[in-house]
């Protein structure tokens, strides 16, 4: 399925290359460089190139390319979310996917690569059954290893792969048992230029802390679970059971996890938690323009929004801009054009004001088009949809656990078409 | 340059000479024979190196002292540095290496070996070090052994000769004691591409694939189209690998070996009949990549083994409404078969065949649909594939929600998602215009995604959408990404093509267009008005006079070449304009791209047929003009026109019809999406994406005219098949006291396709001990069991624990005031104060849907107990008698059980409600019955209660067998939950027992032993047996202390010569006595139990479960409960018709902790009802709501 795989950088360095068959030279990536150089934008570049023999799928992520290369038909989504996963176990290893970070640990990451796939075909790719093999690297470990000549490798083999219980290790012990859940929603919304919702849903994910002792066998319920429009699990999470009762039941894997996400569906009503006042225009003559937002709470079940942040992306004739906000720091980046907002907390007594001109090259013509404002936001304590846990239970293990459950609604793909 | 480094001066010389004449000996030996001899030179030279070296190293070791660590660091750091590697250091780094991998210091040998991975990494050649470490294969050190495998992996190809020495490695490691080894070294032996090896690999995968262990099959699987990739002719010998490992009942294996068969022998569909009925079963279980490539085989194995299911819809359509009946029902299965078989009606009208789906079809569409829940988002396309390609219309609309959902994945996941999307709206737009929405364009979305969402919102464009989406599009035009407004504008261009109302607003929308200051935009908009013009030019003459004005400004040559064409061809409708314009371009005409040039020659010959008096000498000039063109497209058309148009003598006959060449009628362009007719291709390919087949593509095939015989999917039954299957569904992903759902879907098997209705699973120790013995599932639990045995068992103790948990907290309120407050404090991070304070209003208010459900359980908890303490001691007899004669269907037959298939599948039936064969009615059930009405009848409660209907007619106790006469040697012994209280102890349920001995000598002696128990769980033993004859039976009454919870209860049964182990397992129902509450009592009570304590159900009763007899004997049969007369406040007014739709009640206590168990079920029109429970006990309540439901709908 997937013959090799190349790792570039941003700028076109090809830094890690790993093959599962016979090895193909690193002169493939040359067809993937020149449609780089063409798409221009990274996210542009097409996830599948057809090269005269063979097939390149790629991905981006972390300011990186994973280029996978294949001789024969293969689902295409097959591989791009295998490399997703890929780089979501770098994510976990090395706690996040960089060029500098794969580098430093490029035995570790070889050795990883080597365990998740088998001629090309995925072999295991739960990190908790990964993890068992290879051991993620601290700071700690490296400075024993490079003493004692000791290794990351789990000097047992793991049985995760062989349980009935893939995604969970045998023998975890903790001290303090804990099992935290967040539950995440994202707005996401387009609103038109007079405020009015042109497309509003609402996207949540549940992410799962658990550190239980043993294999604790685990019941979320909700106190509105029908809210739920679509959801897809962990594989650990039992499909007939939610089916019928609509309550999560599940053995957790171990540490962090995306228990579940879901849908809260456009039909029904979504509070949009803020509104916004804009007026940008571009003067016909004069080359320059006017801005003016205002920000101000809307339906935010009386709590705050914070981390209030506003992009806006302005057309390539602006040359700069003259602005002053009343709460936070205006920035503009003078090279992608972007004027960037950090309003902070939002005060439903003091409206965040922010208000200017724009500058447009001389001789430019006026811009056809007003740039849309992006808003992105955080409230705590509150997830949007009205979601509520009710209570989780523990079976199978005597301890008593500490539970919690956070709320947190942010804004997703919030975007003000202006 | 470090003093290590100074030390190993003297060696890397020492070493250097000897690699001079190492190389030299390598290349003869390379270039005699490719294999190596035994005693091949090589090994010598090689040993004999070895101890040189060693020495070398020794004394730099001991040179360098302690500091070793440190200076490794050191230069590891250089060398890091040094990134592209100078020349000059290369020989003396490879040296150094070398010498690290021949010390006999582990550390010193990882070390060397990650500086190689990492060179690998790199893409750096460390091919010269292969016999260096090479030795090192058998190494102790598990990660030097690993990054050796790996550098293997990578260089045995190029060093063929030197690989083959770590082959006998290998081999060993294949007979290794421990599965991962014997799994890793068969992993690294068919990865290595010698052809040299394949006899030995062949060999090896051979004996992997009837290995006990699961993982080292799978791993066997994996290595076929190693094996294969490496010698084809193999192919004959692997089919047969093959064939073996998919008979495999193992979920771990099933996904390796199906890719093995894609890759190997696709061709080979008749391989799969036989295992197809299982692949269907188990996937659910399947690792996720074994998901997606499952689904993509029996996509097409399904092609061509069925029917197609939309044939005679087809038909149908063409009548019309076929659109319509496309969304109506895909929420539920059944309705689908109901609508199926209305249109299969509606066929035979049409003088068809009626379509009957293959029940093997309709096994793959269920099984496959709770996929579309996974995560991975490879196998929600793989089910939305598959359902595109195999479901019947009305039901592939599930899919598109599913499909929806990834369109908030990453952007490639986006991309290959819409592209399909874009495939699938062509075919099927009813399906996705409920996401309208969802395909809006955000002004961040990448252009390729923002181009292809375009696309499937224009095919999703109707005539009730369509002002919708043309609002949506003319704020796309304000984009500020060009490339997209273009497509925009194609976009309108298609809808005003394929949407006739909307035709004149668009090209209106689109004539403004051309005057917007973006060239790009205008050239667009002209482009598309051409080809919408085309269609119907009279009526647009302004148009075309303003777009030929446009001549002047627009320079992309595309728009106007089209302006040209337009003006040219319509020049009749701009008799003015056209001669100007070609005076215009005349001028011009040298500085024009190629396409303008040519449709200037068009514009002109055209004047010049139709208006040759003002444009004859233009034309002549623009002739030659082109004559003297650099291109020679232009000459050869000049050309060709001035023959065609210009009457001489030599031009004869085709000038006559010259004007009929040039101005025939044109169709009009049919604007047509770029994503028509690639549904040929199987969705969710490659080759769908690329819209060009791909290597090794697969053929989706038609369907077959007839079906294909469907007895070849058939398999013999086995008993290891079973229990595997069983094992495998109920170990994975069923906890035990979920069974009532994974019962359900039992019954559904069972009806269509009676071999995988697999016997009631019991995951139980006991049970994994019994197949053991079996070779198959032995294999599974060989080694492996330690895994899958501790986590069955671990779950059923969890199981069981919970709710002695549950209990234990009962009694101590003050530790689960702690619990409730850790729990509140997180939750929703609350004073304290306020916390209390809401819980003391609560104990005077009662609110019913309190934040803190556990505040709440706590007090009805007290509350409840108060309560029972004072009447269940008068009511406790009464209560238990009343329903005692009832029978109840067993939720769990013992496990004991499960090996019996014949057995097994008649105590299935019972659920079904047919006459249950019990020999050995307990002489109890009279003699209750009887009391039941004089119990009934000392409550005083008015006749219209006391109906015969109230009593139910049970005919006889469900009855389970605790040991077969086969196992127990000719004692036999079952059991039934007599509903009698138990009198020793109230708090535990009577289990009549009866023991029959069958064999022929006198059974002595019989008696219980060695009860373990859960912890709270307490059992009163029967009296001794002293004595039973051979063919005598004897009754025994037990008490079992359950702590309201289902766990089971094991113990010993003894003989005087034998000890059986057996278990006794209460369905929920029983776990409850039936308490006597009037109407009103129980509405308050009712009341008292709502929010989390309340459970709603929403079913439709079975046919013959419609009258008040059926539902109240039904319910209580299913749960030992008492119906609560209803309108017993009746008495005092006159007397009133019985309601239409009756509400039927019913109460209990459970019998431990006499919680309340209240249950409702209101009757609605045409068999609609609703079930209430209220419990306080929510496991109790949720458990026998799947019971109730059961037995109501059934």
């Amino acid at each position: 399925m997937i013959n090799s795989l190349f790792l570039i950088s941003h700028s076109g360095d090809i830094f890690l290359e790993k093959h599962w068959k016979s090895v193909i030279s690193r002169s493939v990536c040359d067809y993937f460089l020149e449609a780089k150089e063409k798409a221009g934008d990274p996210e542009n570049v097409a996830p599948v190139l057809q090269t005269p023999h063979h097939y390149l799928i790629s991905i981006y992520r972390g300011k990186l390319f994973f280029l996978s290369v294949t001789q024969t038909e293969v689902p295409p989504l097959f591989v791009i979310e295998f490399l997703h996963r890929v780089a979501d176990t770098f994510q976990d290893y090395f706690g996040d996917c960089s060029e500098v970070l794969i580098k430093e640990n490029t035995v570790t990451v070889y050795e990883l690569l080597e365990e998740m796939l088998d001629n090309g075909f995925p072999l295991a790719t739960e990190s908790n059954v990964l993890k068992e093999m290879i051991r993620p690297p601290t700071i700690l470990r490296s400075v024993v290893n490079t003493l004692t000549g000791g290794s990351n490798v789990g000097g047992t083999l793991p049985t995760g792969q062989l349980s009935n219980v893939p995604w969970r290790r045998a023998g975890v012990k903790y001290t303090n048992n804990e099992a935290y859940f967040d539950v995440i929603e994202e707005i996401d919304a387009i609103l038109d230029k007079s405020g009015t919702t042109v497309f509003a849903e609402i996207q949540g994910v549940i992410e799962a802390c658990v550190k239980l002792t043993g294999m604790p066998d685990l019941t979320l319920s909700f106190m509105n679970p029908r809210l739920l429009d679509d959801v897809s699990f962990h594989p650990c999470v039992r499909f007939k059971r939610w089916e019928s009762e609509h309550v999560l039941s599940f053995i957790p894997p171990d540490g962090n996890f995306r228990l579940m996400s879901y849908h809260v569906s456009s039909q029904n009503l979504v509070a949009i938690p803020v509104y916004v006042k804009q007026n940008i225009s571009f003067l016909e003559t004069g080359s320059c323009g006017r801005l003016d937002i205002t920000i101000g709470p809307k339906q935010t079940m009386g709590k705050t929004v914070e981390s209030l942040t506003v992009t806006i992306p302005m057309p390539k004739s602006v040359l700069s801009v003259n602005l002053t906000a009343t709460q936070g720091t205006c920035t503009f980046d003078l090279t992608t054009k972007v004027v960037f907002w950090d309003v902070g907390k939002l005060n439903p007594q003091k409206l965040p004001n922010l208000r200017g001109s724009i500058s447009i090259q001389t001789g430019a013509p006026k811009p056809e088009e007003n740039p849309s404002i992006n808003i992105d936001m955080k409230i705590q304590q509150l997830a949007i949809s009205g979601l509520k846990v009710s209570r989780l239970d523990m079976y199978g293990e005597k301890y008593k656990p500490f539970k919690g459950v956070k709320y947190v609604t942010k804004a997703g793909k919030f975007q003000v078409r202006t | 340059m470090t003093t290590m480094q100074r030390l190993l001066q003297l060696p890397v010389n020492a070493v250097n000479i000897v690699k001079t004449v190492q190389s030299q000996v390598q290349g003869q030996e390379e270039d005699k024979s490719p294999v190596l001899s035994p005693d091949g030179g090589q090994q010598t030279w090689y040993s004999a190196l070895q101890p040189d070296e060693l020495r070398h190293l020794r004394s730099g070791g001991t040179g360098g002292g302690g500091g070793g660590g440190g200076d490794q660091e050191e230069r590891g750091s250089q060398e890091d540095g040094g990134g592209g590697g100078s020349f000059q250091s290369q020989p003396l780094r490879h040296d150094d290496l070398k010498e690290m991998l021949d010390s006999n210091k582990d550390s010193l040998k990882l070390e060397a070996m990650k500086r190689i991975v990492a060179m690998i990494a790199r893409g750096k050649n460390a091919s010269d070090l292969f016999p260096a470490v090479v030795k090192n294969v058998a190494c102790k050190n598990i990660e030097v052994k690993k990054l050796v495998y790996v550098y293997l992996v990578r260089y045995a190809e190029e060093q063929q000769d030197l690989a083959l020495l770590s082959i006998s490695t290998f081999q060993r490691g294949l007979k290794d004691p421990n599965q991962l080894i014997r799994a890793s070294a068969l992993r690294v032996l068919s990865s290595i591409r010698v052809t040299i090896i394949v006899p030995i690999m062949m060999l090896a995968i051979k004996e992997a694939a009837s290995d006990m262990s699961p993982y080292v099959r799978k791993t066997a699987a994996h290595a076929i189209p190693k094996l294969y990739s490496l010698d084809p002719e193999q192919k004959d010998q692997l089919i047969e690998v093959i064939e073996k490992l998919l008979a495999d009942k193992t979920t771990l294996v099933a996904g390796s070996v199906v890719m093995a068969f894609e890759e190997v022998c696709p061709e080979r569909i008749d391989l799969i009949h036989k295992n197809y009925r299982k692949l269907c079963n188990l996937l659910i279980d399947v690792e996720e990549w074994g998901q997606v490539v499952i689904i993509n085989m029996l996509t097409r194995y399904a092609r061509t083994q069925f029917l197609n299911p939309n044939i005679n819809e087809s038909l149908l359509e063409e009548g019309g409404g076929g659109e319509k009946t496309f969304y109506g029902s895909d929420e539920d299965e059944d309705e689908d078969e109901e609508e199926k078989e209305k249109k299969a009606e509606a066929a035979t009208m049409a003088k068809r065949k009626p379509y009957v789906m293959d029940p093997d079809h309709r096994l793959l569409l269920r099984n496959t649909k709770p996929l579309l829940q996974s995560r991975n988002a490879a196998v929600v396309m793989a089910v939305a594939q598959l359902y595109f390609h195999l479901a019947p219309k009305a039901e592939v609309g599930v899919i598109a929600k599913a499909l929806v959902r990834l369109l908030r994945s990453h952007s490639e996941v986006q991309y290959v998602v819409l592209q399909n999307v874009a495939t699938m709206t062509i075919k099927r737009r009813g399906m996705f215009e409920p996401y309208l929405k969802s395909f809006y364009i955000r002004s961040t979305d990448p252009t390729q995604i923002k181009i292809l969402k375009l696309e499937v919102l224009t095919n999703l464009a109707n005539e009730t959408n369509i002002s919708t989406i043309l609002r949506e599009f003319q704020t796309y035009i304000k984009s500020m990404d060009k490339d997209f407004v273009a497509a925009t504008i194609q976009a309108i261009g298609r809808c005003a093509t394929n949407i006739g109302e909307v035709r004149d607003t668009c090209l209106n929308g689109l004539v403004q267009l051309l005057s917007n200051r973006d060239e790009l935009v205008v050239a667009e908009s002209v482009v598309v008005i051409k080809k919408l013009l085309q269609m119907q030019p009279e009526k647009h003459s302004d148009i075309i006079k303003h777009m030929a004005k446009l001549t002047d400004n627009i320079q992309v040559p595309m728009a106007r070449a089209s302006i040209l064409w337009l003006i040219g061809e319509y020049c009749e409708h701009v008799p003015k304009i056209a001669p100007d314009v070609l005076r215009k371009m005349a001028k011009s005409f040298t500085n024009e791209e190629d396409i303008v040039k040519l449709q200037i020659l068009n514009l002109a010959a055209k004047l010049y047929l139709t208006n040759c008096k003002q444009t004859k000498l233009l034309t002549q000039y623009v002739l030659n003009l082109a004559k003297y063109d650099q291109n020679y497209d232009i000459r050869d058309r000049a050309r060709f026109i001035r023959q065609l148009i210009v009457p001489t003598e030599k031009s004869g006959a085709l000038s006559k019809y010259a004007k009929k060449l040039f101005l025939a009628l044109k169709p009009a362009p049919v604007l047509e999406s770029p994503f028509k007719d690639r549904d040929h291709f199987q969705l969710g390919s490659l080759s769908h994406l690329l819209n060009a087949k791909a290597g090794g593509y697969q053929e989706l095939p038609d369907w077959p005219e007839s079906a294909p015989d469907p007895s070849v999917r058939n398999v013999e039954v086995k008993e290891s098949v079973f229990a595997l299957l069983e094992r495998v569904t109920t170990l994975t992903s069923v906890p035990e006291w979920t069974k009532c759902s994974s019962r359900e879907k039992r019954k559904e098997k069972k009806v269509e396709k009676p071999f995988y209705s697999d016997s009631e699973g019991e995951s139980g120790p006991t049970e994994s001990a019994d197949s053991e013995s079996d070779s198959v599932s032995g294999s599974e639990s060989g080694s492996g069991s330690e895994g899958s045995g501790s986590a069955s068992e671990s779950e059923e103790s969890g199981e069981v624990s919970m709710s002695e948990e549950e209990d234990r907290e009962k009694g101590k309120k003050t530790k689960k005031r702690e619990l409730t407050k850790a729990v509140q404090e997180s939750e929703s991070e609350q004073s304290s104060e306020e916390e209390d304070r809401k819980h003391e209003r609560k104990m005077k208010q009662r609110k019913s849907d309190s934040e803190s459900e556990s505040d709440e359980e706590e007090e009805s908890e007290s509350e409840s107990s108060q309560s029972e303490s004072d009447d269940s001691e008068s009511e406790a007899e009464v209560r238990k008698k009343k329903k005692a004669a009832e029978s109840k269907p067993p939720s769990k037959p013992v496990k004991k059980e499960t090996k019996k298939e014949k057995k097994e599948m008649s105590l299935l039936d019972l659920d079904d409600f047919e006459p249950a064969p019990s020999p050995q009615v307990t002489p109890v059930n009279n003699l209750l019955s009887n009391s039941l009405v004089t119990d009934l009848e000392g409550l005083s409660l008015s006749e219209a209660v006391l109906s015969p209907a109230t009593i139910a007619p049970s005919s006889a106790l469900k009855i389970y067998e605790l040991l077969h006469r086969i196992t127990g040697e000719g004692l036999s012994v079952e059991y039934c939950f007599s509903r009698q209280p138990f009198s020793p102890d109230a708090n535990m349920v009577a289990v009549q027992m009866q023991f029959t001995n069958s064999s022929t000598s006198d059974a002595k002696n019989l008696h219980m032993e060695d009860v373990k128990l859960q912890s709270g769980m307490r059992v009163k033993e029967f009296p001794e047996i002293e004595s039973l004859p051979a063919g005598e039976t004897a009754a025994a009454v037990m008490g079992i202390d359950f702590c309201d919870s289902t766990q089971t209860a094991n113990f010993q049964l003894c003989t005087h010569t034998r000890k059986f182990f057996v278990s006794i397992q209460p369905p929920v129902g029983e776990l409850m006595r039936p308490v006597f509450l009037t109407e009103n009592e129980f509405k308050k009570e009712q009341g008292q139990l709502m929010g989390m304590n309340e459970i709603t159900e929403k079913l439709t009763l079975d046919a013959k479960c419609r009258n008040e007899h059926a539902i109240v004997q039904r319910v209580t049969t299913a749960a030992n409960l008492s119906r609560v007369p209803c309108g017993s406040d009746r008495e005092c007014s006159p007397p009133v018709p019985p309601p239409e739709h009756p509400v039927h009640r019913f109460a209990g206590r459970t019998v431990t902790s006499g919680s309340l168990v209240l249950v409702t079920v209101a009757t609605r029109e045409e068999g609609a009802a609703q079930l209430t429970i209220n419990c306080e006990k929510m496991v109790i309540g949720t458990m026998l709501v799947k019971d109730i439901l059961l037995a109501l709908t059934q």
